[in-house]
């Protein structure tokens, strides 16, 4: 099993298992508030730094190139309220152009 | 029209509301599951293995985080790891909706499958409980339309012949970003969301890709503080 399918597989599973323990276990009962919010702000911790890592990091560097662009046409969009799918593509074009036009 | 259907049969319509309500997520989620199944093309994932993810895994974040992660390199061990803890959230999610989805153990566990950030937002009405029927009825058009368009979007990889040239690669932190938007609405999310940016851009330096995915986590510490 090469290592995508041990990804997949291992993902599936831990999701199916934590999509179900909710319904499955608890019923009606709840965590503590404080454990709540602690699972809550994972998202935004894990997202920011997968944002982060992927338009400044290349290998052991930080350092900015034209993914930056792509960015911050991609902020600009979504401070003007663009469908998430028209951000994405602003961004992939820009970074695509600036790579054509740019040495 | 709508109110018509509501009065002759109820317990459909609520299905068939979760279903419209869910149509311009979907219309928006193709797009992701195109670009997630050509995305997985270049970490060699055949159609095959991007449906079993999209039918098992069924969140785009986590898919995407996953496949990107092995893109750079990464070990496997870290990229499961960071696709688990952005799934991580389903566990308060799913124990918010738990008292929406009835029925013996095993349904149980298989409509759990179907909450996902779009039908969790759909069926929540705002007031702490869920309406089950347009939870499961967004759900289930969510998932089958996520399965479908990461399926056509592997398929036709196969066309694609540089993905850095279209500017792919661009195309994933512009995309985690537009998830993180609707989180940035709550002040401790923002601390939590720079706290996790910096940690990642600073272990970076001298950890190898993924891990400091995994140590951005911490950041959510951040919510202990009052």
């Amino acid at each position: 099993m090469n290592a995508t399918w041990t990804v997949v597989t291992a993902v599936g599973i831990a999701t199916i298992l934590i999509k179900g323990s909710g319904p499955l276990l608890l019923g009606g009962r709840t965590l503590p508030a404080e454990v709540m919010m602690l699972l809550r702000l994972l998202a935004p911790a894990v997202l920011a730094a997968l944002v982060a890592t992927q338009v400044l990091v290349t290998g052991n560097t930080v350092a900015v190139d034209v993914r930056v662009l792509g960015l911050a046409v991609a902020f600009v969009a979504l401070l003007l309220r663009a469908p998430t799918l028209l951000v994405v593509v602003l961004a992939a074009v820009t970074t695509a152009l600036a790579r054509l036009v740019l040495p | 029209m709508a109110d018509g259907i509501a009065v002759a049969a109820p317990a459909r319509s609520g299905y068939r509301e979760g279903i419209r309500l869910a149509i311009p997520f979907a219309i928006a989620v193709a797009g992701f599951g195109v670009t997630f199944g050509a995305l997985a093309h270049t970490v060699d994932m055949d159609v095959v293995a991007v449906v079993v993810m999209s039918a098992t895994t069924f969140g785009g974040s986590a898919q995407f985080a996953a496949v990107s992660l092995l893109a750079q390199g990464s070990t496997a061990g870290a990229a499961i790891a960071a696709a688990v803890l952005l799934n991580a959230r389903y566990i308060p999610m799913g124990i918010a909706s738990a008292p929406a989805i009835h029925g013996p153990w095993w349904k149980r566990l298989l409509l759990g499958q179907l909450v996902v950030d779009e039908s969790w937002a759909i069926g929540n009405r705002g007031d702490g409980t869920f309406d089950r029927r347009k939870l499961l009825g967004a759900g289930a058009l969510l998932y089958a339309n996520w399965i479908l368009w990461s399926a056509v979007g592997a398929a036709g990889a196969a066309f694609l012949s540089d993905p850095r040239a279209l500017g792919l690669d661009a195309a994933f932190p512009a995309l985690f970003l537009a998830l993180l938007w609707p989180h940035l609405r709550d002040r401790r999310a923002v601390v939590a969301a720079s706290a996790g940016a910096t940690i990642a851009l600073v272990t970076s330096l001298f950890m190898p890709p993924g891990i400091p995915i995994v140590l951005a986590t911490l950041a959510c510490l951040v919510g202990l503080r009052r």
